[in-house]
């Protein structure tokens, strides 16, 4: 009789996923104290990050797809899916990028009230996270074409798919907070 | 059986992390693959082993040097131009060269030695030994993590030779002097390596913590219960836990730090003028970093002390013969400790204009700690207790450790109050307090951890003669060092200064200065024939010739003397009883691969 165990790399992931958070803790706790001192300029988030929002919601529901298909062996549309999610986080971090420069016309480049820069450091690192992710499925689709080496085990895309909507996640609560502590 | 299902996702978990085809033995390594890029985590804790000695003797090395500067002020020694150059001009250290020393010291043994060197050397050679594992849960990311150290160690290295020096506002770098490069010699680009070498580190240290988690948790061979566990194993969980969660946030502060230095922002800085020039940045906010970096700084300080603590608890009860005393008491105290860690870290910022009624508060949880504290204590000293005390120098490393645990673990009563911290912080009171109770306690450890695991990782033992030489120069020499400092700062004098010799209410400490830093001398030779006996050992130390010199009983010692990768050659052993089987029911020890007997109580 064998405990039903979960995968070491999937505990890692969750490990891992708990650090991250802890890094955005950080940076929301420094947020909320600078933010209760004096000179404290507050500014409305730029409207393309609800349109990123979207993007990266949509790009949760294709991966999840993804891995849908691939436990039932449908190669072709799997990999059209995950091509498909990292098209999106790329629009995504495109989208995000856009709303940098929306911020720096008007008037609130890096360089300016903390508030702004906040924005910039901690959407900055979110993106590099998402960015990570492309990176991930990049690597997942090289894997489905090779042919030396064919791999049954959904172990690798779950692990994939757990952190695509985790930053997917992280994402919705940084909007969230942003938004409200403002 | 049930155990071939473990073996064999053990297998696939390994051959899923890009390791080899087939791992029922061994075969042929290429140097490359076995001592350089190894995904072995015997190798792995080697090479964290060896490349934490190289940092000490450096990082020792500079603290020989400035307190050259501080025992003896006015003296020259041309040696020094010779290996310093234009940073000791005429044989005497500039102030610059003197802060670069002191900061680069603290940077080296707080992080690359205690926390990379020690937890990162046992962690990774005893985790899946003990536990019964084949591997570590992902040996790609263990293999990474160390090469994420050596880059790290790379750059902070590197730093050392720029022109205008290394980092040099203190270990902690606290803004503004670190966030603005104009602000000193030693804050332009060596505050940049630092700070990226700092980066490189908490990624090492993050992948190792991630590891050694999902290895305690997810891969302890069968009847391996979590309450079977050797307390070094409860250690290292505790140990990492604290890592993974605090490691990020230092980060995210460095991040913050790093944009302030290079992309014009004010998170940190306000109102500051630099040679009579106002500075544009304005908002931020010096105290905001030190939040940041004191929430790390404090769990730090417990990444640091529980491997040695762990160790400290399982070579005691193999050296006096005796169950760990309070098995469970040992567990939750080292759990009350990690959650404490997390909420005292204002103590460190009692006189930066913190709400005294806040700071009330963290008096209470920083005196809390007092009381895991001296459970552990308590339980160690009744473990040895009317012991059969197997004097090795492992041994008498863990009750020296215990020593200074006591001593130096007193003087942070007294300043974890608010109100004498007034009077002591910054003070060489607290260089005693913190050089003794986690400078001088984890080296103990580590230095147990050394000589009890040697014969397991090289299969020789250490010479013992010089390890006896070695604990008691370094005992005596460490209390010698530190003992007169409590008195140093009682009277006011302050850390980090370059040079005392005009202020007079100091002239009194005069011939003590001298009297350490000729000690400290003394026990930095002493720590050289250490280093010589662990590198003559692994080539000419006397044989081990049975699998387990020391009666142990925990796994480790039921491997082969040279074990490959994978670590047992069959199957790996069924566990029965829990780790501290000795002496009981007449017999010296029980491994705990034996099962129960059928009149046997289990502990």
């Amino acid at each position: 009789m064998q405990r039903k165990k979960i995968h070491p790399h999937k505990y890692s992931l969750w490990i891992a996923m708990g650090s991250i958070t802890m890094m955005f803790i950080g940076f929301t706790s420094a947020y909320v104290v600078k933010r209760s001192q004096a000179n404290w300029l507050a500014f409305e988030l730029p409207h393309i990050f609800w349109l990123s929002t979207a993007v990266i919601l949509l790009s949760s529901v294709t991966i999840h797809l993804a891995l849908k298909q691939f436990k039932e062996r449908n190669m072709q549309r799997y990999k059209q899916l995950i091509t498909l999610t990292a098209f999106l986080g790329v629009v995504f971090a495109v989208c995000q990028w856009l709303g940098f420069s929306q911020m720096k016309s008007e008037g609130l480049p890096l360089s300016g009230p903390v508030s702004a820069s906040f924005i910039y450091v901690i959407v900055g690192v979110h993106i590099l996270h998402v960015l990570g992710g492309v990176v991930a499925l990049l690597v997942m689709f090289f894997r489905a074409y090779r042919t030396r080496v064919r791999s049954y085990s959904a172990v690798p895309i779950e692990v994939a798919a757990t952190y695509w909507h985790f930053v997917d996640i992280l994402w919705i609560y940084l909007l969230v907070f942003l938004s409200i502590a403002r | 059986m049930s155990n071939e299902a473990t073996l064999h996702s053990q297998q696939e978990v390994m051959h899923g992390a890009g390791a080899h085809d087939h791992h029922d033995h061994e075969h042929h390594d290429s140097f490359i693959s076995k001592y350089v890029f190894s995904m072995d985590h015997k190798m792995i804790a080697k090479q964290f082993l060896i490349t934490g000695i190289i940092w000490a003797i450096i990082g020792a090395f500079f603290s020989v040097l400035f307190r050259l500067q501080l025992g003896y002020p006015d003296a020259t020694f041309p040696w020094l131009e010779s290996i310093l150059g234009h940073w000791a001009k005429g044989g005497r250290i500039t102030p610059e060269a003197y802060y670069a020393l002191v900061t680069m010291h603290g940077t080296i043994l707080v992080f690359f030695v205690l926390t990379a060197g020690l937890s990162g050397t046992f962690s990774n050679l005893l985790i899946p030994l003990q536990v019964g594992a084949r591997d570590m849960a992902s040996p790609f990311m263990n293999c990474l993590s160390y090469w994420f150290f050596f880059l790290a160690s790379m750059v902070m290295m590197a730093s050392l030779f720029v022109q205008t020096g290394p980092a040099s506002g203190g270990w902690t770098m606290y803004p503004p002097l670190s966030a603005l490069g104009d602000a000193s010699i030693g804050s332009k680009i060596g505050v940049d390596l630092w700070l990226t070498s700092m980066a490189l580190f908490v990624v090492s240290q993050l992948l190792g913590g991630l590891n050694y988690i999902s290895t305690i948790l997810n891969m302890r061979t069968k009847g391996m219960s979590m309450t079977k566990m050797p307390l070094t194993i409860w250690s290292f969980f505790f140990t990492a836990v604290l890592g993974v969660l605090s490691f990020p946030v230092l980060l995210s502060g460095f991040i913050l730090l790093l944009m302030d230095r290079h992309a014009g922002t004010s998170f940190y800085l306000s109102d500051i003028f630099i040679a009579g020039k106002a500075l544009a940045n304005e908002g931020g906010s010096a105290i905001l970093y030190q939040h940041l970096f004191w929430f790390l700084g404090h769990p730090e300080v417990y990444i640091i002390i529980l491997p040695a603590m762990g160790m400290v608890s399982e070579v005691l009860a193999i050296s006096s013969r005796k169950p760990i005393f309070g098995y469970l008491a040992m567990i939750g105290s080292l759990f009350a400790i990690c959650i404490l860690a997390f909420l005292v870290w204002a103590h460190h910022m009692f006189v930066t204009g913190l709400n005294p009624f806040l700071g009330a508060f963290f008096v209470l949880l920083t005196l809390l700690i007092a009381v895991p504290s001296a459970i552990k204590v308590f339980n160690w000293i009744t473990t040895i207790w009317k012991g059969n005390i197997r004097f090795t120098p492992a041994s008498l490393f863990s009750i020296g450790f215990v020593s200074t645990f006591i001593s130096g673990g007193l003087t942070g009563i007294w300043l974890g109050n608010s109100s004498i911290d007034i009077h002591l912080h910054d003070t060489y009171f607290v260089i005693a307090h913190f050089h003794i109770v986690m400078g001088v306690s984890a080296f103990f450890g580590m230095f147990a951890g050394i000589y009890h695991w040697f014969p397991k990782m090289y299969g020789r033992f250490m010479n013992n003669t010089l390890g006896y030489i070695h604990f008691w120069v370094t005992l005596i020499g460490a209390y010698l060092i530190f003992w007169p400092m409590h008195y140093e700062g009682m009277a006011g004098m302050p850390r980090r200064y370059f040079d005392y010799s005009t202020w007079a209410s100091f002239n009194q400490f005069e011939g003590l200065n001298q009297f350490i830093s000729f000690v400290v001398i003394l026990v930095f030779a002493t720590q050289l024939l250490f280093v010589f006996n662990f590198f003559y050992s692994i080539f000419k130390g006397r044989k081990m010739t049975t699998q387990n010199p020391w009666k142990a009983t925990s796994l480790e010692w039921t491997t082969p003397i040279h074990a490959g990768h994978g670590n047992w050659p069959g199957e790996i052993p069924e566990v029965h009883r829990w780790a501290y089987d000795y002496s009981k029911d007449g017999r010296d020890f029980i491994p705990q691969t034996e099962p129960l007997g059928p009149n046997e109580s289990a502990h």
